[in-house]
């Protein structure tokens, strides 16, 4: 096993591409490391992204934040401003693993690992997230529902990597939330996890509002259909009822060790209601 | 000099007070050894392949690649450890289950081990073993087993395995006088004991046919006597010494792996290290069993139990020596019934051997005894605590297994439930509140132990009773006591097998009980020693010379002006007095005083995801004397804690390929300390009239409530009688949709 830690994003890319099947970057490794140490596979090439300059940054632009892939989740929830701007996402963050792994873990690594079940990435398809990529033949960017494909897949080509998550700024009278449910109180992975996104026009009503599910699915599933139940309503019963109902609908979750079908479908219904209600109440403050 | 053990009453200077453990600061400093901290030069790693598949035979085994591997210096398989168990069947399936020999019985089970210079050369090896199964059916579900069409689990050998009845009196009659009868099936899924450290050894076989082994288990003469008879060896010729315990639980008390170690140092002839991972643990070692129990209980209108009845179905795994019987003993053991029956089963089934788990099958049997009695209370219209009360057993009573009490804890604990802030406090929404009982036998057994008076007077304490839960704490304030010195004085230790007399392992709430007993009868010994020393000191005689607050004291006006003797001074003189100062006991403690505990539990239900939350837990329970209160009340808490675990989330998930799907602590929900409230402990003494100083084991009955009350709050929660352990959200959800839908 090969292990490098390259000072430049070029570097990476090069490695990455010429890397043989079992090459992976290093950020947290808390994903990684774990899979290594139960004898998942043995890796060919690790690339550490730590060293690489404004890759443990997060960044204020004029139009959002930009969160390097290497920063910790711990990171997220000490920056004022972002827990401020996207309460929701932050708060996701901090749910994953312990406290220990909170030091560690990153939410580009929660993306790509793909996990449907990963906490971060339906706060981040609520919150508009993007993608930045880098790769062999430069940069794009993409909405970050489109990394995972299914559970471990992601869409990601050859040599390329992660280097950025994006958040957009909002824009006023806008608030988000996730909520997971978990048998237990920490430490524990989602049985469903739901994001809410929400902006309010001036008369209180809800404007806009991007709603997406976690652990219901292969992979994350942005529940437009949901969203649009609400759009217009200030959020009263029936909404929130119209909501959980589509929300429910949409969901095609597998029975499994951690959950059933019916209380998977039934209780992403429920999380949905309960973040649309605390993103609302965040939007009307804001 | 034989003990009195007949309980005498005392005021207590050192036993109730709460001193630091000897133990305590090596523990939190990280520098205590554990079992995987124990090394040897030229010591090599050893790893275990395991079944894949539920039930299969075994067609071939190839190591000859693993072997060639360079590296590796040892291969072993069922042919390395040849059955020398001369028709014991417990040994037997003993040395079955550390290695498959003709065919596989469980996901998990041994079937090929390796000894390698390192940790990667031997997973390499692992996979180098070719082993080819013809794979046979299989059955996981103590139901499914129990039926006349099922696979058989294991050989040609009935899957409904042993069966035995308690009980007395007339039940029909009983019922017949009947105005209520509540008759219900319960279901409990099976759990591990949850031990934070896993199994782990160092085996080292010598040239010469002697072996050493350093070993975390609950118990290491007995793991000497079984490793010897299997392994062929005398047993002075095998030496083991116990490390420090990061938890039991009952599933150190059998062999796993060390035997298999053994075999492997022998043929490599150099020490292996065998340390099982996570995975292992769970799919390979101790679970407890899972259950379906049938209950049926009858009361007058005015709340008279006439008749109980309960059958008891316990999966074993593949073997016929599991623990349905204490299910059956200890079901209606809180009770004082006319007419009662309770029937256990043993149900094989292909999953890993169970093992003893904290009050071994109580808990499960409560739980569906204790749910019973609550809906039963319900019916008639009586409060759970008085309904309890009026049907309790006390002094006299002939117990639903059989011996008459004396003494008994289940009045006085309950009476203190009833009398207890927590039955008063307010509930808010979606919170009900759940009591129960639970009783367990506790055990005494063989015991033995050295006191060594030291040349400056103070105290070595040697005894072999593996310390699970404070008791060399426990047992330094005994002898502190006795002496008439400073529990600083004290120090106790675990000795290893070639320095002392052969000790049962630390099981049956024994460990405190049995060993306080023999250390007060050693104490006394070294008392009588040091009389006669300061009778030679003074030259006067020994008759005239009492014991009296560490001292030895001259009696009587003649002496007057003799000053008394301290421990140190008689020490001092040792050396011109007869030599060495020691006392000995060699005991089998008998009349371990049976223990009762009565729970109380809060719960909010969080109606539209089934997530339960403990709001509030109180454990009252009868210690007989607590020795140290700090550890008596630990043993209730972590009792409560793991029954709290077992209750709403523990549970082994079987595919239906037979294979365990969560083998870790990520799918294998114990609590963390979140899950958990401070957990309330009230500590009776109701002395034990069979110990010098009243004591009674306290260890397991704390784990026999928990399920039972928990079920209770819930069921008084939700308004839907929960009958399925654990009560997992997706359970009670679905219990909810059930009864919404009618």
């Amino acid at each position: 096993m090969r292990y490098e830690r390259p000072a430049t994003i070029e570097d990476v890319t090069a490695l990455l591409a010429s890397g043989g099947e079992k090459s992976f970057v290093l950020a947290g490794g808390t994903d990684l490391l774990v899979r290594m140490k139960n004898d998942a596979f043995e890796a060919d090439l690790i690339v550490d992204i730590k060293a690489i300059e404004g890759m443990s940054d997060v960044t204020r632009t004029a139009d959002g934040f930009e969160i390097g892939a290497a920063v910790p989740c711990a990171a997220l929830g000490e920056n004022a401003e972002l827990s401020r701007v996207w309460p929701g996402v932050v708060e996701a963050a901090n749910l994953i693993g312990s406290t220990q792994i909170q030091g560690r873990c990153t939410i580009s690594g929660n993306l790509c690992n793909a996990s449907p079940a990963a906490d971060s990435v339906p706060a981040m398809v609520a919150a508009g997230a993007l993608a930045r990529i880098a790769g062999p033949d430069g940069r794009r960017t993409v909405p970050v529902q489109d990394i995972p494909q299914g559970p471990g897949k992601t869409s990601l080509r050859k040599g390329e990597f992660i280097e950025a998550i994006v958040l957009p700024d909002p824009g006023p009278r806008s608030g988000d939330a996730y909520l997971r449910f978990i048998p237990r109180t920490e430490m524990d992975i989602a049985v469903v996890g739901v994001g809410v996104q929400l902006t309010l026009a001036e008369d209180g009503s809800i404007a806009s509002a991007r709603v997406a599910l976690g652990a219901v699915g292969p992979k994350v599933i942005e529940a437009t259909e949901a969203a649009e139940t609400i759009i217009g309503t200030r959020l009263d019963q029936p909404a929130l009822d119209a909501l959980a109902a589509v929300c429910s609908e949409v969901s095609t979750p597998i029975a499994d060790k951690r959950g059933t079908v019916d209380f998977r479908k039934q209780v992403v219904g429920v999380l949905a209601a309960r973040a649309a209600k605390i993103a609302y109440q965040r939007a009307g403050e804001d | 000099m034989s003990l009195d053990t007949t309980y005498q009453g005392r005021n207590f200077r050192s036993v109730g007070t709460r001193p630091l453990r000897p133990d305590g600061v090596d523990k939190v400093t990280g520098r205590a050894r554990y079992g995987a901290d124990f090394n040897m030069p030229g010591q090599l790693v050893a790893r275990i392949l395991r079944s894949p598949h539920a039930h299969a035979r075994i067609v071939r085994i190839d190591t000859s690649r693993a072997e060639a591997l360079k590296g590796v210096k040892a291969v072993v398989t069922a042919a390395d450890l040849p059955d020398l168990t001369e028709g014991d069947q417990g040994l037997f399936n003993t040395l079955e289950n550390c290695m498959a020999r003709t065919e596989v019985l469980y996901d998990g089970h041994a079937v090929a081990a390796v000894a390698a210079i390192d940790a990667r050369v031997a997973k390499q090896a692992l996979k180098l073993i070719e082993v080819e199964y013809e794979v046979l059916p299989h059955v996981t579900d103590v139901d499914m087993a129990a039926r006349p069409d099922a696979p058989k689990a294991n050989g040609t050998a009935p899957n409904i395995a042993k069966q035995t009845e308690f009980g007395h009196g007339d039940v029909d009659a009983g019922f017949a006088r009947a105005d209520v009868i509540v008759e219900r099936s319960f279901l409990t899924e099976q759990t591990h004991q949850g031990y934070i450290e896993p199994h782990a050894c160092v085996a080292s076989c010598n040239s010469d046919g002697t072996a050493e082994m350093w070993v975390c288990t609950q118990g290491h003469f007995v793991y000497r006597q079984t490793c010897a008879s299997l392994l062929g060896l005398d047993v002075s010729k095998l030496r083991v010494t116990s490390s420090e315990i990061g938890g039991g639980f009952g599933g150190k008390t059998h062999v796993w792996a060390e035997p298999v170690a053994l075999a492997l140092s022998r043929k490599a002839g150099r020490p292996v290290k065998l340390v099982m991972s996570r995975e292992e643990v769970f799919r390979a070692s101790g679970p407890t069993s899972a259950t379906s129990i049938d209950v049926k209980i009858g009361a007058t209108k005015d709340g008279r139990i006439t008749a109980a009845t309960a059958h008891l179905r316990y999966s074993n795994g593949p073997y016929a020596d599991g623990w349905a019987e204490m299910g059956a003993m200890t079901s209606f053991a809180c009770y004082d019934l006319e007419n009662v029956k309770t029937v256990g089963s043993e149900i094989l089934v292909n999953r890993p051997k169970v093992a003893a788990y904290r009050a071994p099958s109580a808990p499960m049997a409560a739980f569906a005894v204790e749910s019973a009695v609550d809906e039963l209370a319900q019916k008639l219209g009586i409060d759970p605590v008085e309904f309890r009360i009026q049907n309790a057993a006390s002094e006299g009573t002939r117990s639903s297994y059989g011996p008459v009490y004396g003494p008994i804890g289940i009045g006085p604990t309950l009476e203190a439930a009833k009398a207890h802030d927590h039955m008063k406090a307010p509930l808010g929404p979606n919170q009900g509140r759940g009591m129960a009982c639970g009783f367990w036998f506790n055990f005494g057994g063989q015991t033995c132990t050295d006191l060594n008076i030291n040349a400056d007077g103070t105290v070595t304490l040697a005894v072999g009773t593996v310390d699970v839960g404070g008791s060399r704490a426990s047992l330094s304030l005994i002898a502190a006591e006795e002496l008439g010195i400073d529990y600083k004085d004290v120090k106790a230790v675990v000795a290893d097998t070639a320095t002392l007399g052969y000790n049962d392992m630390t099981d049956g709430s024994r460990g405190t009980f049995s060993s306080s007993m023999a250390t007060i009868s050693a104490a006394r010994n070294a008392i009588e020693v040091m009389r006669q020393r300061a009778a030679l000191i003074w030259d006067i005689p020994v008759e005239d010379i009492d014991w009296e607050d560490g001292h030895a004291v001259a009696r009587g006006e003649n002496y007057g002006n003799l000053p008394p003797l301290s421990v140190a001074d008689i020490a001092a003189e040792a050396g011109t007095t007869g030599g060495p100062i020691a006392g000995h006991s060699e005991i089998v403690a008998d009349g371990a005083g049976v223990s009762f505990a009565t729970h109380i539990c809060d719960v909010e239900v969080d109606p539209e995801t089934g997530s339960t939350r403990i709001k509030r837990y109180t454990v009252i329970q009868d210690a007989g004397k607590a020795v140290h209160p700090s550890y008596v009340e630990g043993q209730y808490q972590g009792g409560a804690a793991q029954g709290i675990g077992w209750a709403l989330n523990e549970e082994y998930v079987y595919g239906e390929d037979g294979r365990l799907q969560n083998p870790g602590f990520l799918d294998y929900r114990i609590p963390v300390c979140s899950d958990l409230p401070m957990i309330d402990t009230q500590i009776l003494e109701i002395p034990n009239p069979n110990h010098p100083y009243g004591v009674r084991g306290v260890g397991e009955t704390s784990i026999v409530p928990p399920l039972a009350a928990i079920a209770n709050a819930i069921s008084n929660a939700v308004g839907v009688r929960m009958t399925h352990i654990p009560m997992s959200p997706p359970r009670i959800l679905a219990a909810l949709d059930r009864e919404k839908a009618g």
